[in-house]
Parts: C-alpha cells; sequence; structure tokens
C-alpha cells in the first residue's frame, strides 16, 4: 500500500498552470528527490500536499485517506511535516522553544490545566522538554537552546528546522531545498544526517534540492519537473542519461549537442 | 533557584503587596487611592491586550467595546432593582434588567464572561484578518457596540448614560483583579498553548503547518484577552461610579495601546509599569491643563496639554525605542537575585581595589 | 416615499459621497504605496476648515486667499506628518506604522484642542454659499452643487496627474514595487511626499466643504468622516484611485438611503457602515475594483 497517493493533480493561478496533471505514489519508506529548474513548480506540489493550497483539479490521498483541502495543521497531525525553502523558523523565540512548539499539536493536557500548571500538564511538559533536548543533541544544537533562532548561523538553522518537523511526529517528511546556502562540508553531513534520521525515525523523505549531488548520492528514485510538467522519472543514472532533463536544464537539445 | 523557592518568593511578594494595598486604603485619601485604583485596572487591561497583540501578533483595536460590555454588565447587575426604576427616565428598564441584581464578584465574573462571549463571537470570523485589516474591523466592531449602547435606552438608559453606581471598586479588588489576570496570562504564556501563541505572532504560516490549529488559538487568546477587558470594565463603572456610551470611544482603546506600546510588546512587567505611570503622568500633568501660578505670573489652562504630551510621546517610542521603555525586560526572580549579587560583587571588589 | 424626496435623497447622497470620495483618495493613496492605514487623514481633514476659519476670522484674508492658504498648509501638514512619523519606520513592521498613525492623530488631534479650543465654533459662510436653489419640489443648497462640481474637478484633475505625467507614472511603479522602483532610480522620498502632499490637499478641499455645508468645528469633527472615508477606499479596492472614488459616491448614497428609507433605526446609521466595511473585509477585502494578491509561500 502507498503512504501518499497523488492523483494527477493540477495547479492553476488565474491563467497560469503552476502544476499539470502531477501524478505520484510514494511507497513508505522511499526518499524520493523533486528536481527541475526554478518555477517549475516544484514548490507548488509541496504547499498542495501540506494544505497550503487546494488542487484545482483531482485528489490527494494520504493512507487511502482524502486529505484534499484539508487546513495544514490537521495533515500537519495525520503524519506530513515540512521544511520550507526559505526557512521559516520562530527567529524571536529560543531554540528549544522552536523545538517545542513541535510537540503541541498532540499535546493531551487542556488548556486548564495548562494554565494552572496540573501536575499532569508538568509531568507532560518535562516529557515534552527531554524529547526536544533529545532532538537538538541529534544535531549538536544542544548547547545553543537558549538562544534566539534567528541568531544561528545558516546551516544550523536549516537543521533546526528540520528537528522542528520531526517533532511534530511525521510518517513522511518533506524537504524544500534543504542544502540551499549550504557550504559543500555542511552539504556532505546533511546527506548523511537525513539518511540517519530516515532509519531512526522510519521515515519516508520527498525532497526537493539543486544540488544535484545530494540527490544523485541519496535517492533512490527521482522525478523531474519543468513548466509543471513532470518530464522525467527514475533512478540517478536513468534521469542523468534522459535527454528531456538535459535539455530542460541545459536549454539545448541533447542530441544536437 | 529551585521552582519551590520562587513560589514561596511569590506568596511572600503578594503578603507584602497585601500589607500596602492594606496601608494604602487605610492612609490614602480618595483623590490618591482613584489614581492607584486605575492604575490597577489598567494593568488588567494592559496585559489582557497584551495577550492578544503582544503575545499573539493579533492587532486588535476592540478593547474599548469588551470593557463597555463589562461595564454595563457589572451596572445593571449591581444597581439595587428600585434604584434602576427611578434612574431610567425617558424610557422604561426593560425586563429582565429590572429584577435581576447580584453581587460584586459575581457581576464582575459575568461581566468577563459576556465580553468573552462577544469576542468569541466577533472573532470566529474576523481573527481570519491580518494586520492592519484586523485592527480596523475589531475598531469598527468596538464602534458598533458603542452605537448599539448609544441606541437602546431600555437596557442602557441611552447615552445619558447611567449614574450612581455603588462605588465598589476599591484597592483590594482592583489591585486582586491585576494580579489574577497577571496569574492567568503568565500561566498560559508559559505553557505550551503560549508557546503556540507565540509561534503564530513570529510566522503564522509555519506555525500552521507544525500542526497549530490558527482558528482555535487566535479565538482563544483573543477570547481571554476580552474576558478581562470585560471584568476591567465592570471594576472601572464602579469606581467611577458613573457610566455612559461616550466613556467607551476609541480614545480608550488608544490610551490602554499606549500603556502596551510604551512598556513593551509581549513583557507583562512592562505593561504594569507603563500602565502606573500612565496614570500618574496623566493626574501629574492635569495642573497643566487647569492652569497654575508661577509667582506673579499667571498661565492660563490649556485643555488637551496631557493628550498632546502623552501622543508625543507615543510617537518618540514607537520611533526611538521599539521594544518600549524597558526593552523587552521580564521580571524573574532569577534575574532579580543575579542583579542583586552583582550589585554586592561590585562592591566587593569595589572594596578589595581601595585596600 | 415620493419621488421628489427620493430625488432629494440622492442629492444629497451624491454631495455627501462627492466629500467622502475627496477624502478617500488621501487613504487609498497612501495605501497605494507604503501600504499603510493614514489614521491621521481624518484630522489632516478637520485641520483645512479651522485653517480657513482663522484666516478669514483673524488674518482678515478675503476667501479666496484663505481657502488658497489653509488647502496649502494643510498640504504641508500630510507632508510633514509623513517625514516625521512615518518615513522612519519605512522598514520596520506595517503596523507600527500604524500604530504611529494612530498617534499623529491624536497628537492633531488634542493639538486642535490647545490650540483652537475645544469649543465648536460656528463658521460664518458668505451668503453665496447659503443659497438655496428649488427645482420643482426639491431645494438645493448652493454647497450640495459645489462639492459635486469641486469634487469632478479635482478628481479630473488628480486622474490627469496620476495617470498621465512623470510624477504620476513615478508614484504607480512605487506603488506596485517600491524595492525595484528604488533600485530603477525612482525618487521614492519625493514621490511619497508628493503624494501626501496631493492626498492631504484633497482632503483639505473635501474639509473646507464639509465646513460650509455642516458649519460647526470641533476638533475631533474629523474623525467619523475619516474612518468613513476609510472605509469608502476599502468598498472602491484600496489602493485603486477611480475606486475610492465609486467607493465614495457608493457610501455616500448607501448612508443617506439606509436614513431615508429606515427612519427607524437611523441612530444605527454609523453601525451600519462599519458593519459593512466588516462584511467587505471578510468576504471581498479587495473591493470592488481593486487587485487580488496572493501571498507567496
Amino acid at each position: 500500500m502507498e503512504l501518499l497517493n497523488i492523483d494527477n493533480i493540477t495547479m492553476k493561478f488565474g491563467g497560469l498552470t503552476a502544476v499539470n496533471n502531477f501524478e505520484l505514489k510514494i511507497i513508505p519508506g522511499e526518499l524520493i528527490g523533486l528536481i527541475g529548474p526554478n518555477g517549475a513548480g516544484k514548490t507548488t506540489v509541496f504547499n498542495m500536499i501540506t494544505g497550503i493550497y487546494t488542487p484545482t483539479i483531482n485528489k490527494i490521498y494520504f493512507q487511502d485517506r482524502d486529505i484534499t483541502g484539508i487546513k495544514p495543521d490537521k495533515i500537519t497531525k495525520v503524519g506530513i511535516a515540512r521544511t520550507f525553502q526559505n526557512m521559516r523558523l520562530m527567529d524571536n523565540l529560543t531554540v528549544i522553544d522552536n523545538v517545542m512548539i513541535g510537540f503541541h499539536l498532540h499535546l493531551k493536557s487542556n488548556l486548564a490545566s495548562a494554565i494552572l500548571k496540573f501536575p499532569s500538564y508538568v509531568r507532560e511538559e518535562e516529557s515534552i522538554y527531554q524529547k526536544s533536548m533529545e532532538l537538538l543533541e541529534k544535531v549538536g544544537l544542544e548547547q545553543f537552546k537558549l538562544e534566539k533562532a534567528g541568531s544561528l548561523p545558516y546551516g544550523q538553522q536549516r537543521k533546526l528546522e528540520i528537528i522542528r518537523a520531526l517533532a511534530t511526529g511525521p510518517k513522511l517528511l518533506l524537504l524544500d531545498e534543504p542544502a540551499a546556502g549550504m557550504n559543500p562540508q555542511e552539504t556532505k553531513e546533511l546527506m548523511g544526517f537525513i539518511q540517519n534520521i530516515q532509519d531512526d525515525f522510519n521515515l519516508t523523505i520527498f525532497l526537493i534540492e539543486h544540488d544535484m549531488k545530494v540527490v544523485m548520492g541519496i535517492c533512490k528514485r527521482i522525478l523531474v519537473m519543468d513548466y509543471g510538467v513532470t518530464i522525467a522519472e527514475g533512478n540517478p543514472v536513468e534521469i542523468q542519461n534522459n535527454p528531456e532533463v538535459i535539455k530542460a536544464y541545459l536549454g539545448v537539445d541533447a542530441n544536437y549537442a | 533557584m529551585k521552582k519551590q523557592n520562587e513560589k514561596i518568593l511569590t506568596i511572600l511578594a503578594l503578603i507584602v503587596l497585601g500589607i500596602l494595598v492594606y496601608l494604602a486604603e487605610n492612609n490614602l485619601d480618595a483623590y490618591k487611592l482613584r489614581i492607584l485604583n486605575l492604575g490597577a485596572i489598567y494593568i488588567t487591561l494592559g496585559v489582557s491586550l497584551n495577550l492578544i497583540y503582544g503575545f499573539t501578533g493579533q492587532f486588535s483595536l476592540g478593547h474599548a467595546g469588551f470593557m463597555a460590555i463589562g461595564a454595563y454588565v457589572t451596572t445593571l447587575l449591581v444597581l439595587p432593582p428600585y434604584y434602576k426604576e427611578m434612574i431610567y427616565i425617558l424610557e422604561p428598564l426593560a425586563w429582565p434588567f429590572t429584577v435581576i441584581h447580584a453581587p460584586f464578584i459575581v457581576a464582575l465574573f459575568l461581566s468577563g464572561l459576556f465580553a468573552a462571549i462577544a469576542a468569541f463571537i466577533i472573532g470566529l470570523p474576523v481573527l481570519r484578518l491580518k494586520g492592519d485589516y484586523l485592527g480596523i474591523a475589531t475598531l469598527g466592531f468596538a464602534e458598533i457596540i458603542r452605537i448599539v449602547a448609544n441606541n437602546i435606552p431600555r437596557v442602557t438608559n441611552g447615552a445619558l448614560g447611567i449614574k450612581g453606581i455603588p462605588e465598589f471598586t476599591n484597592l483590594w479588588w482592583s489591585v486582586g483583579v491585576a494580579v489574577v489576570t497577571i496569574y492567568i496570562i503568565k500561566g498560559l504564556i508559559e505553557s505550551s498553548y503560549g508557546r503556540a501563541l507565540m509561534a503564530i505572532r513570529e510566522n503564522e504560516i509555519a506555525a500552521e503547518v507544525i500542526g497549530i490549529n490558527l482558528t482555535y488559538h487566535k479565538v482563544m487568546s483573543f477570547t481571554i484577552s476580552a474576558f478581562f477587558a470585560g471584568v476591567a470594565g465592570g471594576l472601572f463603572a464602579c469606581l467611577l461610579t458613573t457610566i455612559d456610551p461616550k466613556a467607551f470611544m476609541f480614545v480608550m482603546t488608544f490610551n490602554i495601546l499606549i500603556v502596551v506600546v510604551m512598556g513593551g510588546l509581549g513583557s507583562i512587567t512592562g505593561t504594569v509599569l507603563a500602565a502606573f505611570l500612565f496614570n500618574f503622568f496623566l493626574e501629574y500633568l492635569r495642573p497643566i491643563e487647569a492652569g497654575f501660578n508661577i509667582g506673579p505670573i499667571k498661565i492660563p489652562q490649556i485643555p488637551g496639554m496631557r493628550m498632546v504630551t502623552f501622543s508625543a510621546l507615543l510617537l518618540v517610542v514607537i520611533l526611538y525605542k521599539q521594544k518600549g521603555l524597558l526593552g523587552g525586560f521580564e521580571f524573574s526572580w532569577k534575574g532579580f537575585f543575579q542583579f542583586i549579587n552583582k550589585l554586592f560583587k561590585n562592591k566587593r571588589s569595589s572594596e578589595g581595589s581601595t585596600r | 416615499m415620493s419621488l421628489n424626496l427620493f430625488l432629494q435623497n440622492v442629492a444629497n447622497g451624491l454631495s455627501l459621497g462627492s466629500l467622502y470620495a475627496l477624502i478617500a483618495i488621501g487613504y487609498t493613496m497612501v495605501y497605494g504605496i507604503l501600504r499603510l492605514i493614514n489614521f491621521a487623514h481624518g484630522e489632516i481633514f478637520m485641520l483645512a476648515p479651522y485653517f480657513l476659519y482663522f484666516g478669514v476670522l483673524i488674518f482678515h484674508l478675503p476667501w479666496w486667499a484663505s481657502i488658497i492658504a489653509a488647502i496649502a498648509l494643510t498640504a504641508m501638514t500630510g507632508m510633514l506628518s509623513e517625514r516625521i512619523a512615518y518615513k522612519p519606520l519605512r522598514d520596520a513592521p506595517r503596523i507600527s506604522a500604524l500604530i504611529s498613525a494612530i498617534g499623529v492623530s491624536f497628537f492633531l488631534q488634542n493639538l486642535a484642542i490647545v490650540v483652537f479650543s475645544g469649543i465648536p465654533k460656528s463658521v460664518h459662510r458668505p451668503a453665496f454659499f447659503t443659497r438655496l436653489y428649488r427645482f420643482g419640489e426639491i431645494r438645493i443648497q448652493s454647497t450640495l452643487f459645489a462639492s459635486i462640481i469641486v469634487s469632478s474637478i479635482f478628481l479630473t484633475l488628480l486622474l490627469y496627474v496620476v495617470y498621465r505625467t512623470k510624477t504620476g507614472l513615478a508614484m504607480r511603479a512605487i506603488s506596485t514595487d517600491i524595492e525595484t522602483s528604488r533600485l530603477m532610480a525612482a525618487d521614492v522620498n519625493k514621490a511619497i511626499s508628493i503624494t501626501f502632499i496631493i492626498g492631504s490637499a484633497l482632503a483639505a478641499v473635501g474639509g473646507i466643504l464639509w465646513g460650509l455645508r455642516f458649519p460647526q468645528l470641533f476638533p475631533t469633527m474629523g474623525m467619523i468622516p475619516g474612518l468613513k472615508a476609510f472605509i469608502a477606499a476599502v468598498v472602491g479596492g484600496i489602493g485603486n484611485i477611480p475606486g475610492a472614488m465609486l467607493g465614495g459616491l457608493i457610501l455616500g448614497m448607501t448612508e443617506i438611503l439606509f436614513v431615508a428609507f429606515l427612519p427607524a433605526v437611523s441612530g444605527y446609521r454609523d453601525a451600519f457602515v462599519f458593519l459593512i466595511l466588516i462584511l467587505i473585509l471578510l468576504f471581498k477585502p479587495d473591493g470592488i475594483l481593486g487587485k487580488k494578491v496572493q501571498e507567496k509561500v
């Protein structure tokens, strides 16, 4: 059974078709990459999966459940988490708070017990704190826990955003250009990190990336989009030799070149 | 510092506060008590506005409206029925307001409750709006509430207002309510729900994508904020002993906004301090308006001068000190003792150097 | 309602609406460029008739000179308010500028109390402005004509400036994208100042006509017309100049007809207007002529 089933969705903004007939089935445990030139509609696909946009045509199923048009917070609750291309951390909150927020959606204590600090709530808060610290330790950010998230170096912020997404307890993790702005060393670490969390958390990962080393290095299956349309799909070797892909990226006809 | 110790310190501080209130109530004249009472009421108003604006990031300009609801609910409940019959001259008071009567504490609670219900009904649709649009929409609702109060003389006595409200509000009540407000709002802020509110303030889209239900949290914050505005409205009515719709014009919200901005958005300590300073200076600057003599020179009265000063002060703060007068500082026992320690250390080291 | 009475109301609605339109321009132009609800615009509007009043009464200037002086002074005040209170906040969060604008609004209001005193002043209008014209059963005061005619002239002039001159082009460029305009070496500060001058001057014209029509001046008189003109701007589609004109007329007409048809609830007139605002914000925030903007994620 597939985890995510995207059934031929199309997204139109006014007269512009951002994504046309996008189809994808993701099996649990996969690590899939989505590549394509700027403006190809990759982030729009993510926005539709996470409920920020509702596809104009057709539907998305998660574990056989129709999640089309459901609000983003509900989608996160069923088990899809994401990061953003332009990072959206809570800059003025501390690093630890940024992670702890990720656990809020699973909070059992009600409002009154949280305000009045009932023992049941205090215990729950304590356990959220412990789990958040464990996540921070995983990426080596524990010594910055009381710093403001916005004051961290760029690469660290990227990691923080990923573990915040992990805190929501996802089955499917969507990463939007996780290596953007990282230096080669950081990118290398990131690749190891992504594979680690996939094993540790039993995750399925779907990522958008411009850095071909990352995509070719860790993804078993790759999709290529251009002008809102999927132009190729396959394993890294197949993609590298696909004339359509070369054309889309280099703007020339592969045969001609 | 252990949590247990902090609790003890807080209780001690509250006892000290109680003693101060006792001394004030027994030694100060009515005029000074009134200023202190207003200061305490402004704390409740400011801290509650800070919850929705400073902590949740939702720019609400509706506080005067919720205050109005609270003020009228308390007034109608605490006035004895026979008295109500007497003062509604133009049009008789409608049933059931003719018969209802409740003790002050119940009246205050119901004031908050009705304000909260209004906020819930208003907030559910309106909190979808963002930034300045939300501000204007909530301002619109506050005006609507005031206009309605003007137009239902059988409940509110219309534009004439209601006079002779029993003067129940004293420092025990106003300070007590302020303490409860701070306790509850601080409790909320320092919980997982509070983190969710601040996440919404910081980045709404990210907050939603990490699973925070925007509508629930915004409406919750707005409703709690309005609850305390309503209670403050009740205290306000029973302090001034007379209310009319004009008392709840936009300038009321503006005053609270001054307190919150000057104290610093998202700083409860700042709001508390600013609330007192605001009311203190409002009185302190009164002579400027009333006219005074410097030796033989007679300074004529200049009405409006106080608010000119305050609006100018607000402009200076918003232009040059975005984080408020305290720069976002928040009181904590830990910080307090670190500060004391530092003081002593400096002293010791300076003593050491002279030796 | 008889036809005559209806026409009388339509005439009243048109004249009130044209005044709203004049004020609404200032809101919509400023919002178009700075994304700021210029809360102080109502106070700018209030200053003009005061300036006129003092020009005539204290400086004994002739009417026409006082009017010109009043418009010039009001436009200056508007421009200065931007330089002092909004310009430093151009890169700050938008709400900071709004709070600053609310501060300016109360500052000017109370300054007016200090300088002009809070006691309402009656305007002595020259006979010309109180003349009544009769059209069968309908009686129309000359100020009503004046408001419609004068507003039409000024609004046409404005459209010319915005759509046919270089300054207008710069203003429109900035309202589309302030950053790019800055890079393209457009003088952003100058264009913003001109926007405030034009908006304030039109509000001044509106204020003077208002003062002649409802001849009583008080420092808080700008608050409600200001808010309503803002609502007019939202109804028409904020940022859109023809929209503000249309919104002004619609709002003026709605208000007059609301009272005419439902005299029993006429006390709720302003509440009704605010309700319109809230409903528009909720269901059609782009107004009638506004463009839809999608937030980028």
